[in-house]
């Protein structure tokens, strides 16, 4: 579980969460790459993200056929659904996308991450809280150990993010749809 | 080793020029390797450099040429369209001797093409980018951290052989982040810039830096000077690698981002016991000609893979004398090869998928 | 007893222009105001592309020479690498104002803190006779063999009105080398766009009436009077933005 494929609208903080998950498996010394889909689109178009966890050097950066995909939106998981490998994992927010998987050799999992997000006073972070589920669902890293990487990248003038990250993960990991 | 860190390619190609103790950089912005200007505008300034916006890329080649010969390490990016303009400026730096480093952070094309990573500027960076009789060394690197110890040698290469320097990367590499320590890189021995023209404080007489020579047997005598340096640089700074080639039927020769793709598919395809491997050129001129020569010994196909229609074939004919079939698997346009395109090609060479 | 010597700031080169050219009392001005203020080892000078190209053989500072237009560039260059050194373009009309227009405007926008001197004299000397951006409206040019028509071939540019426009313009004067007094004027013009770099006062730039008596087809003297007949008219004589002036009339 190594090529993970996150895809979203610009703006749903997509290329964070691919950081994150990186900044993790690099503290670990594995091999990472991150690379975005970039283009005119800031804030608002279609966005990408290809990342890569590995015990050896990585070739391809481009992740073609995920072993996971988040599908952050409903243009993503009509996009990209069938690219998942077999027995891979699909995560979604169904507070956005609402639609049910049809295939049979791959995972669906389903978390209202927007809604939480709005319900908790975490709004704009629902991608932590998509990051929490991803991490509890995949077992790519330890839980607390995410929790710290996750810390860690936060400079001092904004170490309220840390409390409130924490929340949101949390709410992530402990969720069971 | 030092401390790891996540960085996207165009900022390690700041950050390692910085390094490199180079304090000047003019450019124009261009996607996709306007991080990088955006790198040096927030850096140069806290390490009492410069990062000047110009207003073209002609102007930003020019400022490098001034700069450069007043004795300073200086260097400019682009992206592909950005670099044709830039080529007028790159043959006068040639012709007056001038070290400088050149960035392409490659896109699709021709004309405006598209943002989207290519290779398609292959044979303008290692055959001709301005006129007249030239060489300029040409580096891909195929890996974040490629980019970081190239860029250092880049300016050292530079300055040694009185020479442009090209890292020629594209917009995936320029874009991706992976993990990157900047490493005390290789020693040289740089020579003293005695040509510079700083002013000579009525020490010296005063130096001249000029590509015009007016009598034909003084402008070939010059070209011929300078011939022989490239003879230098071409047995003394070829540097290429292999994986699995040992016992490769067939050899991918691939470079830059298209070669760790290219990679991926040569392990997939030992998976299916076909007896692939990979040779990359790191130096696109000087090309790696001797050691393809001596694989043409040991392999029974070539296959080239770019992100362009083949603009490297020749250069493995030629420097394999046609020995061997040379095969071509490349997208173009900004696309980008996958794995499974290209191991379908080795399997194709391998008399069909088994 | 010598009373009129070669400058220091100019090498034993004999030069290679035309019999009645101005540029060798250009040169010379320049070269009289380098040894005054005895800054030849601190100096490095920009060669453009045209008749002027080998300038780099005859001042005896530090010489660049330029790709066509890219002279204030390259000056650019030079200058923010080595912000204490006097760096000086020397460029011709086509160089500057016509391949080069944007490298001109954009140094004047910056403010860079270098000189140019630039000489206008309506045509395309190096290349023999062509139009040039500053070749005045009825010129005839090998490439305007019926004169320059507007409708055409467009207007001559006014250089120094152009850049006294811009912000970082510092100093921008028009003079010409037609007769003693004007050769004066220019000199003094020179030293005054060199103190003004000295005092890291902004950009400076000298435009300087010349004539090409081979190219207009016209005797040295006859050139001269028609440097002052149909020139002036177009490009009036004068101080076209002085920040160094208006500073005081401010006081």
């Amino acid at each position: 579980m190594s090529n993970i494929l996150l895809a979203g609208f610009g703006g749903q903080g997509i290329l964070f969460a691919g950081k994150q998950i990186v900044l993790a498996g690099m503290r670990q010394d594995k091999y990472v790459s991150w690379l975005p889909s970039y283009g005119p689109e800031m804030r608002g178009g279609t966005c990408n993200c290809s990342v890569i966890v590995e015990d050896e050097p990585i070739g391809s950066p481009l992740v073609t056929t995920p072993d996971v995909l988040l599908a952050f939106n409903a243009p993503s998981f009509d996009k990209f659904e069938s690219t998942v490998v077999k027995g891979g994992m699909l995560f979604t927010d169904s507070s956005l996308v609402n639609k049910k998987g049809t295939r049979e050799d791959i995972s669906y999992f389903y978390i209202p991450a927007t809604e939480l997000a709005n319900e908790n006073g975490l709004t704009g972070m629902a991608n932590v809280i998509m990051l929490g589920y991803i991490v509890k669902k995949t077992g790519l890293f330890d839980e607390e150990y995410f929790k710290e990487s996750l810390n860690a990248g936060i400079p001092a003038h904004k170490a309220h993010l840390a409390e409130v990250n924490k929340k949101a993960l949390e709410i992530g990991f402990g969720y069971e749809g | 080793m030092g401390e790891k860190m996540l960085m996207k390619g165009n900022e390690v190609i700041g950050e390692a020029a910085i390094r490199s103790g180079c304090r000047y950089f003019f450019g124009y912005p261009i996607t996709p390797q306007t991080e990088l200007s955006e790198y040096l505008a927030k850096k140069m300034p806290k390490v009492g450099g410069l990062c000047l916006q110009a207003e073209s890329e002609v102007s930003a080649i020019n400022m490098v040429l001034g700069c450069t010969a007043s004795g300073e390490r200086a260097f400019t990016s682009s992206s592909s369209p950005g670099i044709s303009l830039k080529s007028e400026g790159v043959s006068y730096i040639i012709g007056s001797d001038l070290p400088c480093v050149i960035v392409n952070v490659q896109r699709g094309g021709p004309g405006l093409g598209g943002i989207q990573p290519a290779q398609s500027d292959y044979l303008q960076a290692t055959k001709a980018l301005g006129h007249g009789d030239q060489h300029f060394i040409v580096l891909a690197p195929a890996y974040v951290q490629e980019i970081a110890t190239l860029m250092g040698e880049a300016f050292d290469l530079a300055d040694i052989y009185r020479t442009p320097v090209m890292l020629l990367a594209d917009g995936a590499l320029g874009q991706m982040m992976e993990p990157v320590d900047f490493e005390s890189k290789k020693e040289r021995v740089l020579p003293e810039k005695t040509w510079a023209a700083c002013g000579h404080g009525n020490k010296r007489e005063h130096n001249i830096v000029n590509s015009l020579y007016i009598s034909p047997e003084v402008l070939e005598q010059t070209v011929l000077d300078r011939y022989e340096r490239y003879k230098m640089i071409e047995e003394n700074e070829v540097q290429y690698d292999e994986y699995m080639t040992e016992d490769a039927e067939i050899c991918i020769v691939a470079y830059g981002i298209t070669a760790r793709i290219a990679k991926t598919a040569v392990k997939a395809a030992r998976e299916k016991g076909i007896k692939a491997g990979l040779f990359r050129p790191i130096t696109l001129w000087p090309y790696p000609k001797k050691e393809l020569a001596a694989l043409a010994d040991k392999v029974s196909k070539f296959l080239v893979v770019e992100m362009n229609m083949g603009q490297m074939v020749d250069d493995v004919k030629v420097a394999t004398d046609c020995r061997r079939p040379v095969e071509f698997f490349g997208r173009t346009g900004g696309v980008i090869p996958t794995p499974n395109e290209i191991l379908a090609k080795i399997e194709e060479m391998n008399g069909g998928a088994k | 007893m010598v009373v009129f010597d070669k400058p220091k700031a100019l090498t034993d080169v004999p030069f290679h222009y035309c019999p009645g050219c101005t540029h060798g009392i250009v040169h010379r001005l320049v070269a009289e105001v380098i040894d005054e203020m005895g800054i030849e080892g601190e100096t490095v000078g920009i060669a453009s592309v045209g008749c002027s190209v080998f300038s780099y053989n005859y001042f005896s500072c530090d010489m660049i020479q330029a790709p066509h237009g890219r002279a204030p560039a390259v000056a650019t260059g030079v200058k923010r690498s080595h912000p204490d050194n006097f760096v000086f373009t020397y460029q011709g009309d086509g160089d500057l104002a016509a391949i080069g227009t944007a490298e001109t405007v954009h140094v004047g926008a910056r403010g860079e803190n270098i000189t140019v001197i630039f000489i206008n004299n309506c045509i395309y000397g190096m290349t023999g006779g062509q139009m040039a951006p500053t070749t005045l409206l009825g010129q005839v040019t090998t490439t305007s063999p019926y004169g320059r028509k507007k409708e055409i071939q467009g207007n001559p540019i006014k250089v120094c009105e152009m850049v006294s426009t811009l912000d970082g313009t510092a100093y921008a004067e028009r003079v010409a080398v037609d007769c003693v007094k004007n050769v004066r004027a220019a000199k003094k013009a020179i030293r005054k766009a060199f103190e003004v770099q000295k005092n890291k006062q902004g950009f400076s730039l000298v435009e300087v009436l010349s004539t090409c008596p081979t190219n207009w087809g016209l005797a040295p003297e006859q050139a001269l009077e028609w440097l002052r007949e149909n020139m002036m008219s177009h490009y009036p004589l004068g101080v076209y933005k002085d920040i160094t002036k208006e500073a005081k009339d401010n006081e």
